[in-house]
C-alpha cells in the first residue's frame, strides 16, 4: 500500500532535509549520551572518592577518641556548608548526630555503598517542604562501628543531577535547533526549489498552451536552474523561430503560390472556352508548362531553405576554395552581365580554403550575383558588379558582392532576406523572391552571416564565413 | 531502344511508358523493386529508369544488386529527394544519372537518350567531328571548314560536351551539370547566353547552322 505523500515531501530538497535531520539527530543523540554518561560517571566516582576520604577521616576520629570524638567531629562537619551528609545512628535507627533529619527507610540496614540514590531530608530545609516528602537525593557509605553504632557518610546528588539536567536540556535544545534547521533548509532550499520548478512548470504549461513567446524565468543567480532555464529558452527561441518560419512560409505559400496557381487554372479554363484553334491551345499549354516550372522552382527553393534551416551536418561539407567558387560563378554570369551591359568583375587573390558545401555556396553566390546584375542593369551610366573575397581579421572570409544599382532602402534591408519578400520596384523582375532568403539560409547553415549594407549608390551583400568554418591548417 | 521503368506510381509509370513509346522507344514498366530487379537481370534493356523509393526493394538496392551481378545497363535514378547528398548516394550506388521529381519529360527523355548511347567509343576518340566542325581534344583546337576558331576554356568544354552528344538533345540542366558541375537552378538563363556566344563563334561567317535550339527541351548539335 502506498501512502499519499504531500507534494512538498516529494521534492528532493524536502527528502534531503529529512534525511539530514535524521542523520544529525542520530549523531547528536550518540554524542550527548556519550558525554552525559561520561560526565555522570566522572562525577559519581568523584563523589565516591570524597565520601570514602570523609569516612576515613571520621574513622580516624573514632579511633582516636571513641564515640564522643566522632560525634563531635560529625557535629563540626555538619555545621559546615556543603553537599556532604553525616549521620550517626543507634542500631535501632535513632539518629544521634549529623545533618540528616530523616531518610528513606531501609538505608541504614545496608552495609557499604548504597546501591542506588536514596531520598533524605536535611536539617535547615525550608519548613514549608513537608517532612513526608524528602526533597534531596544522595548516595552514601554506611559503616558499622564496633559498638554497633551506624555511621553514614554521603554526598548529595544535586550536582550530577544538575549535570544530567543540563545534558538533557541541551539534548532537547539540540533537537529543537536541528528541527528548526531542517525546517529552515526545507524552507529555503525546498520551497525555493519547488517554487522555481513550479514557475518553470507554469511557464512551460503556458508555452505548451500555445504561447510560444513565453520564456522560462531566469533569476540571474547563475545557478543550475538558471542554466537549465537559459538552455531551454534558447531551445524555445529556436523552436519559435522555426515555427514562425513555418507559419510565414505557409502564409506566403497561400499568398504567393495561390496567385500563379489561380493564373494557371484561369489560363487553362480560358483556353478551353476560347476558339478550338490548335495554335491557341498550344500557346496556352506552353504558358501553363512554364508557369508550373516556376512553381516547381519556388517549391524547390522553399524545400531547400527548410532543409538548410533544419541544421548543419559536417558530412555535407568538404574543404573548398572560395576563390574557385567566385571564379566559377563570375564566369557563369559574365556573358549575361555583358548582354545586359553590366561590368562583372572578380577581385580575388590567392586561395581561400574553407570547410563548406561547394554547391550551396555557389548557389547562394549566384543568387546574389544574379540579383546584383538584374537590378543594376540599366541603372546609371556604368553599371558594375564587383565580387570580392577578402580575409577578415581576426578570422574568416568576407565574400562581398557590390553593385552600383538602385540599392535597397535602409528600412527594407532587414526584410529583403525574408522569404518571398520582394520590394515593390522588383515586382517587374522575374524571380521567386527566395534568392536572398536561400543565400541567408546557406550562410546560416555554414554558421556564417549574410549582411546587407548601402553603398550610395548601390548595395553591398556580404557573405561572412566565420573562422570556425575554415579548414584546419594542418588538415 | 528498350527501356525499363521501375516505378510504383501507376500513373507516372503509364505516362512514361506512353511518352517514351511516342518518342520511338519500347518501354516496359515494373511496379516494384523485386519485379524490376528480375526483369533488369535479363540484361536485355538499353536503359533503366529507377525510382528511388519502391515497394519490396528500394531503388538503390536494385541498382547495387544489378551491378553486383555484372549488369552494366545505364541507370537513370528518379527521386523525390533532391539534396546534393542524395544525388551523391544515388550515383555512388551505381546510378549513372540522377533526376529529381518533378521533372520535365523532355529532360528525362534527353537524359535517357544520352545514357543509351553512352558508349566507351567517344571516350577514346581524340577528335570529334560534326559536319565540317572539328574538335581536337588533345590539342584543344576547334576548326570549322579547316579554319581555326578561338574559344574560351569554358566554351571549349561546352562545345566538347555538345559534340560528344551530337545528334542528341542536350538540356540546359545537363549542360550546367556536366560543363559547370553545378546542380542548382540558376534564376536567369545563363546557359542560353553561353550557348548563344558559342553559337556566334562557330556559326558566324558560315552559312549552315550546326547548333540548333530544340524548343522546350534544349540544344542539339547536328550537321545540316
Amino acid at each position: 500500500m502506498r501512502l499519499a505523500v504531500p507534494a512538498i515531501m516529494k521534492t528532493t530538497a524536502a527528502r534531503l532535509s529529512a534525511l539530514f535531520l535524521i542523520l544529525f539527530a542520530l549523531c547528536a543523540t550518540v554524542l550527548v549520551f556519550y558525554m552525559s554518561s561520561l560526565s555522570v560517571r566522572m562525577l559519581t566516582s568523584q563523589t565516591q572518592e570524597t565520601v570514602a576520604a570523609e569516612a576515613q577521616s571520621l574513622a580516624r576520629a573514632y579511633q582516636r577518641g571513641g564515640l564522643p570524638s566522632l560525634v563531635r567531629f560529625v557535629g563540626t562537619r555538619s555545621r559546615q556548608p556543603g553537599a556532604n551528609l553525616y549521620l550517626i545512628a543507634e542500631p535501632s535507627g535513632r539518629i544521634l548526630a549529623g545533618n540528616v533529619e530523616s531518610l528513606e527507610p531501609g538505608v541504614l540496614e545496608i552495609d557499604g555503598w548504597t546501591s542506588r540514590p536514596f531520598a533524605y531530608r536535611r536539617y535547615g530545609d525550608a519548613s514549608g517542604e513537608t517532612a513526608s516528602a524528602p526533597s534531596h537525593r544522595a548516595v552514601a557509605l554506611v559503616l558499622r562501628l564496633p559498638n554497633q553504632m551506624i555511621l553514614l557518610v554521603g554526598r548529595d546528588l544535586g550536582e550530577p543531577e544538575i549535570v544530567r539536567d543540563i545534558v538533557n536540556r541541551s539534548l532537547i535544545l539540540a533537537f529543537g535547533m536541528m528541527g528548526v534547521g531542517a525546517l529552515l533548509i526545507w524552507l529555503f532550499v525546498g520551497r525555493r526549489a519547488l517554487k522555481r520548478i513550479d514557475s518553470v512548470s507554469e511557464a512551460s504549461q503556458r508555452i505548451m498552451g500555445g504561447d510560444l513567446t513565453g520564456r522560462l524565468p531566469v533569476t540571474g543567480a547563475g545557478d543550475e536552474f538558471d542554466r537549465l532555464s537559459e538552455n531551454l529558452n534558447v531551445m524555445l527561441t529556436r523552436i519559435a523561430k522555426l515555427n514562425d518560419g513555418l507559419k510565414q512560409v505557409s502564409d506566403n505559400i497561400a499568398h504567393d503560390l495561390k496567385t500563379p496557381l489561380t493564373r494557371l487554372r484561369n489560363r487553362a479554363e480560358a483556353a478551353l472556352a476560347s476558339a478550338d484553334d490548335p495554335a491557341t491551345y498550344r500557346a496556352a499549354l506552353e504558358a501553363a508548362i512554364s508557369e508550373s516550372d516556376q512553381l516547381i522552382r519556388t517549391f524547390n527553393a522553399i524545400l531547400m531553405i527548410s532543409r538548410l534551416e533544419a541544421g548543419y551536418s559536417a558530412e555535407q561539407t568538404s574543404s573548398v576554395d572560395l576563390a574557385a567558387i567566385v571564379a566559377g560563378v563570375v564566369e557563369l554570369y559574365e556573358p549575361v552581365a555583358e548582354e545586359l551591359g553590366v561590368v562583372l568583375e572578380a577581385a580575388v587573390e590567392g586561395e581561400a580554403q574553407v570547410s563548406a558545401n561547394r554547391e550551396l555556396v555557389a548557389q547562394a553566390l549566384s543568387n546574389i550575383v544574379d540579383n546584383a546584375i538584374k537590378y543594376s542593369a540599366g541603372h546609371g551610366d556604368a553599371p558594375r558588379v564587383v565580387v570580392s573575397l577578402t580575409r577578415r581579421s581576426p578570422g574568416g572570409y568576407l565574400l562581398e558582392v557590390a553593385d552600383n544599382g538602385p540599392g535597397v532602402p535602409d528600412d527594407d534591408r532587414e526584410r529583403v532576406t525574408e522569404r518571398f519578400v520582394r520590394l515593390e520596384q522588383s515586382r517587374t523582375q522575374p524571380g521567386s523572391g527566395l534568392g536572398l532568403s536561400l543565400a541567408k539560409a546557406v550562410m546560416e547553415f555554414h554558421r556564417g552571416r549574410l549582411e546587407l549594407s548601402g553603398r550610395n549608390p548601390g548595395l553591398s551583400v556580404q557573405m561572412i564565413f566565420p573562422e570556425d568554418s575554415l579548414k584546419d591548417e594542418q588538415g | 531502344m528498350k527501356i525499363l521503368v521501375i516505378e510504383d506510381d501507376r500513373e507516372a509509370a503509364d505516362y512514361l511508358e506512353k511518352a517514351l513509346g511516342e518518342a520511338g522507344h519500347n518501354a516496359h514498366v515494373a511496379g516494384d523493386g523485386e519485379t524490376g530487379f528480375m526483369l533488369a537481370s535479363s540484361g536485355e534493356y538499353d536503359v533503366l529508369v529507377v525510382d528511388r523509393m519502391l515497394p519490396k526493394r528500394d531503388g538503390l538496392s536494385v541498382i547495387a544488386g544489378l551491378r553486383a551481378r555484372g549488369i552494366e545497363t545505364p541507370v537513370l535514378i528518379l527521386s523525390a529527394l533532391g539534396e546534393v547528398d542524395d544525388r551523391v548516394t544515388g550515383l555512388r550506388a551505381g546510378g549513372d544519372d540522377y533526376l529529381t521529381k518533378p521533372y520535365a519529360f523532355s529532360e528525362l527523355l534527353a537524359r535517357v537518350e544520352v545514357l543509351s548511347r553512352r558508349s566507351g567509343a567517344k571516350d577514346i576518340e581524340t577528335v570529334y567531328r560534326v559536319g565540317d566542325l572539328e574538335l581536337d581534344r588533345l590539342s584543344h583546337t576547334v576548326k570549322r571548314a579547316g579554319k581555326e576558331i578561338i574559344l574560351q576554356p569554358r566554351e571549349f568544354r561546352l562545345l566538347e560536351y555538345l559534340m560528344r552528344h551530337a545528334g542528341q538533345v542536350v538540356t540546359r540542366t545537363m549542360l550546367l551539370e556536366n560543363v559547370w558541375d553545378y546542380h542548382f537552378d540558376p534564376q536567369t538563363n545563363v546557359i542560353d547566353v553561353h550557348v548563344s556566344r558559342l553559337r556566334s563563334k562557330i556559326e558566324k561567317e558560315f552559312d549552315t547552322p550546326v547548333l540548333h535550339t530544340i524548343r522546350g527541351a534544349g540544344y542539339m548539335l547536328k550537321a545540316a
